[in-house]
C-alpha cells in the first residue's frame, strides 16, 4: 500500500472547509474573547489553526454537557415517552489535538463497552476526527508520558501537520481516507514526510518527561490507605473543574425537568470531587472528605482504568494543570508516588 | 439503532402496603402494562432496578418479589428523598418507569446443592425476602439443603413482610429467627442484636453460605461472628448499596476500585471485596 499521506496547501483549506459544511456539521477551534473554544462553525473564516490548545476539550461534541434522554407525558394511568433522534448530519472535528483524539477514544470504550450506550454511539459513529499535530507544545503538556504524543494519531481519522505553506495530511482509517479524496488533496512527496517527521522529533525532544514508575497501576492499590492523600487533597477547592475540562472524564448524573404532567429526563455531567455525587439518600457519603474524593479521581485514571481499559483516563493535555484555582498539578501528584520509598 | 438501556418501560401500581408502622417503608407491587415487557423481564433474586418517577427521577431498589411469582414486581421504599417521597404519595392504579433488571443477583449457581444462611438487618432485608420465597417455592426447594434466616429489625412494628414471615413460620422447612433491639409486650422472637443472635443459632459452615443484608453498622459487627463460626470469606455473600444512577457502568458514581456496583455487583463474595480493598468501609 502506498504511504496515505497526502498534503492540503493552505491557500485551498477554505475550498475544502466550504465543501464540508455542505454536507456536514463542522466543529472547529473558534475564538471567543480571548479563549479558544471548539464550537462548531457556520464559515471557514472562523476557524483558528493557529492556536496551542482549546480552553474545553471537545468531548462535548459526542457527549454533551447536557442532553435529553427522552420527553415523557403523563397522565393517570399513562407514561408516554418520546426520545430524540439525532439531527442526521454527520459531523467532522477539524482542527482538534491528537491528545484530545485520544480523549475520545477512552470514551468510545466506555460508551462503547459492554451495554452500549446510544446517545454517544449514535453520534459518534458519523464524526470524522482530524487531528493537527502539535508543532509547539504547552509547559503543561505531558502527552508524551500517557502512552500519546505531540503528533499521535490515536483516535483520529486524519492527522494534519503545518509544514508552514501547507500541511501534510495523514489518513489513518477508511473515513479519514474518504475525506482525502476531496479534490483539495494532492499527492504527497519526500520532502513533506521528511519535514513532517522533523516537526514530530522537534516537537517531542521539547517536552519534560513526567518520570513515572512503571507498575503505577499497581502500586496505587498498595498505598490506597497512604497518609500523603490527605495532605495532597488539602488545598483542593472541589471545584470539580479538572473534571468538566478533562478530555476523558465522562461521570454523568441523570434527572429529570419539568412541570407537572411533562418534562425531560436528561443527563448532565457530574464530578467524583463533589460530595453530593456519592452522597446517599440517608447521608451517608462512602467518599466523605476531599481526600476519598480526590484519591478517587487519581485512581480512577491511573490505576482503575488502565486495568480496565487499557489506557488511562487521561491524555496529558494539561487543562486541569493550568485551570486548577489552587495550583494542584495531576503530573506532581503522580510522580510523587514515583519517588524515593515509592520508587 | 441499538437497544436504549436508559428508556424505563411502564409499570402499574397494583397495591400498595404500609409495612412499618411509622409508614416510612411501604412496598409497591406493580404489574407490567405491556406483555413484551413482562418477557423480557426475567431476574434473579438479588438484582435490582431504576424506578421512576417521572418528574422527580429515578432510583434503584433490589426486588423484593420472587421470580417465581410472574407479571408483577415488587418494591419496598423507604421515604427518604425526592423520589421516594414522590413515591410514597402515588397511589394504586398510577405508573411508575422501570428500567432493568440490572446488577448481577445472588450466586444462585453457587448456592446449589449446600445449606444456606441468610441474615437481613432492616430494610436490607428486600432482596432476602426474594431469595427465600424463591428458595422455598416447591420446584426450587429441593435443589438447596437447610435453609436459616435471621432478620432483625429495630422493634416489631419495623418487621417487613409480617404475611410472609407468618407464612415461614408455619413451615417446617426454614429455620427463622426474628429479633428485635428492644423488646415489646407480646413479642416471643429473640430480643437482641443481629450478631449476637447470629453467635447463639451458631450455623454450621460445613457445606454452607452466608449472605448478609443490612446497615453498614450491622454487617460490621456480623462478618467477625461468622468467621468465628468457621466461614470463609468465600462464602460469605455482601449486596452493597452505592449511590446508582445508569445502573451500567458508565455514569461512575458506584466506582469501587476496579468495580461498578451497579454491573458487576451489587452481590460480592467477601473474598473479592477483600480484593478489591476499596472504599467498602466493610
Amino acid at each position: 500500500m502506498s504511504d496515505p499521506t497526502k498534503t492540503l496547501r493552505k491557500e485551498r483549506l477554505e475550498k475544502f472547509l466550504e465543501r464540508l459544511l455542505d454536507e456536514r456539521q463542522v466543529f472547529a477551534p473558534v475564538k471567543r474573547g480571548e479563549v479558544i473554544l471548539i464550537r462548531k462553525i457556520d464559515a471557514p473564516s472562523q476557524v483558528i489553526l493557529d492556536y496551542r490548545n482549546a480552553k474545553e476539550s471537545p468531548k462535548s461534541v459526542v457527549f454533551p454537557q447536557r442532553e435529553t434522554l427522552f420527553g415523557y407525558r403523563t397522565e393517570k394511568g399513562k407514561a408516554e415517552l418520546d426520545v430524540p433522534s439525532d439531527t442526521g448530519k454527520g459531523r467532522v472535528l477539524f482542527g482538534i489535538r491528537p491528545c484530545d483524539a485520544r480523549g475520545l477514544l477512552l470514551l468510545d470504550k466506555v460508551f462503547g463497552g459492554g451495554c452500549s450506550d446510544p446517545y454517544y454511539m449514535e453520534k459518534r459513529k458519523d464524526t470524522v476526527v482530524v487531528s493537527l499535530g502539535c508543532v509547539d507544545t504547552n509547559q503543561s503538556c505531558f502527552c508524551l508520558s500517557m502512552g500519546g504524543g505531540p503528533f499521535s494519531s490515536e483516535g483520529s481519522d486524519v492527522l494534519l501537520v503545518d509544514l508552514g505553506d501547507r500541511y501534510a495530511a495523514k489518513a489513518l482509517t477508511g473515513k479519514g481516507a474518504d475525506l482525502l479524496e476531496d479534490e483539495a488533496f494532492e499527492e504527497s512527496d519526500e520532502q513533506a514526510l521528511r519535514r513532517a517527521e522533523k516537526a514530530r522529533e522537534r516537537a517531542e525532544a521539547s517536552m519534560k518527561p513526567v518520570a513515572l514508575r512503571k507498575d503505577l497501576k499497581e502500586h496505587l492499590d498498595r498505598i490506597f490507605d497512604d497518609p500523603r492523600w490527605k495532605d495532597m487533597a488539602e488545598t483542593c477547592l472541589g471545584c470539580g473543574i479538572c473534571t468538566y475540562l478533562c478530555p476523558a472524564c465522562h461521570c454523568f448524573d441523570i434527572c429529570d425537568e419539568g412541570a407537572g404532567l411533562t418534562g425531560e429526563r436528561i443527563r448532565v455531567w457530574d464530578s467524583c470531587q463533589f460530595p453530593l455525587f456519592t452522597q446517599q439518600a440517608s447521608g451517608f457519603n462512602p467518599r466523605p472528605t476531599f481526600k476519598e474524593r480526590f484519591r478517587q479521581r487519581i485512581m480512577h485514571k491511573f490505576s482503575y482504568l488502565p486495568k480496565t481499559q487499557g489506557m488511562p483516563g487521561c491524555v496529558g493535555c494539561g487543562r486541569c494543570v493550568t485551570e486548577c484555582p489552587v495550583n494542584l498539578d495531576i503530573r506532581e501528584v503522580i510522580a510523587s508516588f514515583s519517588e524515593g520509598n515509592d520508587r | 439503532m441499538i437497544e436504549n438501556p436508559y428508556l424505563p418501560f411502564p409499570m402499574r401500581i397494583e397495591e400498595i402496603v404500609v409495612e412499618t408502622e411509622d409508614e416510612n417503608i411501604k412496598t409497591f407491587e406493580l404489574s407490567f402494562v405491556s406483555k413484551e415487557d413482562e418477557e423480557r423481564f426475567a431476574y434473579t433474586p438479588g438484582q435490582f432496578a431504576e424506578v421512576s418517577v417521572f418528574g422527580k427521577g429515578e432510583a434503584p431498589f433490589g426486588m423484593a418479589s420472587s421470580p417465581i411469582l410472574p407479571g408483577r414486581l415488587a418494591f419496598s421504599v423507604s421515604r427518604i428523598g425526592v423520589v421516594t417521597g414522590g413515591l410514597h404519595q402515588m397511589e394504586k392504579g398510577e405508573v411508575v418507569g422501570v428500567r432493568g433488571p440490572l446488577g448481577n443477583g445472588y450466586p444462585l449457581e453457587t448456592f446449589k446443592g449446600g445449606n444456606l444462611v441468610l441474615i437481613g438487618g432492616g430494610f436490607g432485608f428486600s432482596t432476602l425476602r426474594s431469595l427465600t420465597n424463591s428458595i422455598l417455592h416447591e420446584s426450587n426447594r429441593g435443589t438447596y439443603g437447610n435453609l436459616t434466616v435471621i432478620y432483625g429489625a429495630r422493634k416489631p412494628g419495623q418487621l417487613l413482610y409480617k404475611r410472609d414471615l407468618e407464612a415461614w413460620q408455619k413451615r417446617g422447612d426454614v429455620d427463622l429467627h426474628l429479633t428485635v433491639d428492644k423488646g415489646e409486650n407480646g413479642w416471643e422472637g429473640h430480643v437482641g442484636f443481629v450478631p449476637e443472635i447470629t453467635r447463639s443459632v451458631a450455623p454450621s459452615p460445613e457445606n454452607a453460605n452466608a449472605v448478609v443484608c443490612g446497615p453498614p453498622a450491622m454487617i460490621n459487627f456480623t462478618l467477625p461472628a461468622l468467621k468465628e463460626l468457621g466461614f470463609k470469606d468465600e462464602q460469605i455473600f455482601l449486596s452493597l448499596e452505592m449511590r446508582m444512577k445508569c445502573g451500567i457502568g458508565k455514569c461512575g458514581r458506584c466506582n469501587v476500585g476496579r468495580k461498578y456496583i451497579c454491573s458487576d455487583g451489587p452481590v460480592f463474595s467477601q473474598a473479592e471485596l477483600l480484593r478489591l480493598k476499596a472504599e467498602c468501609h466493610l
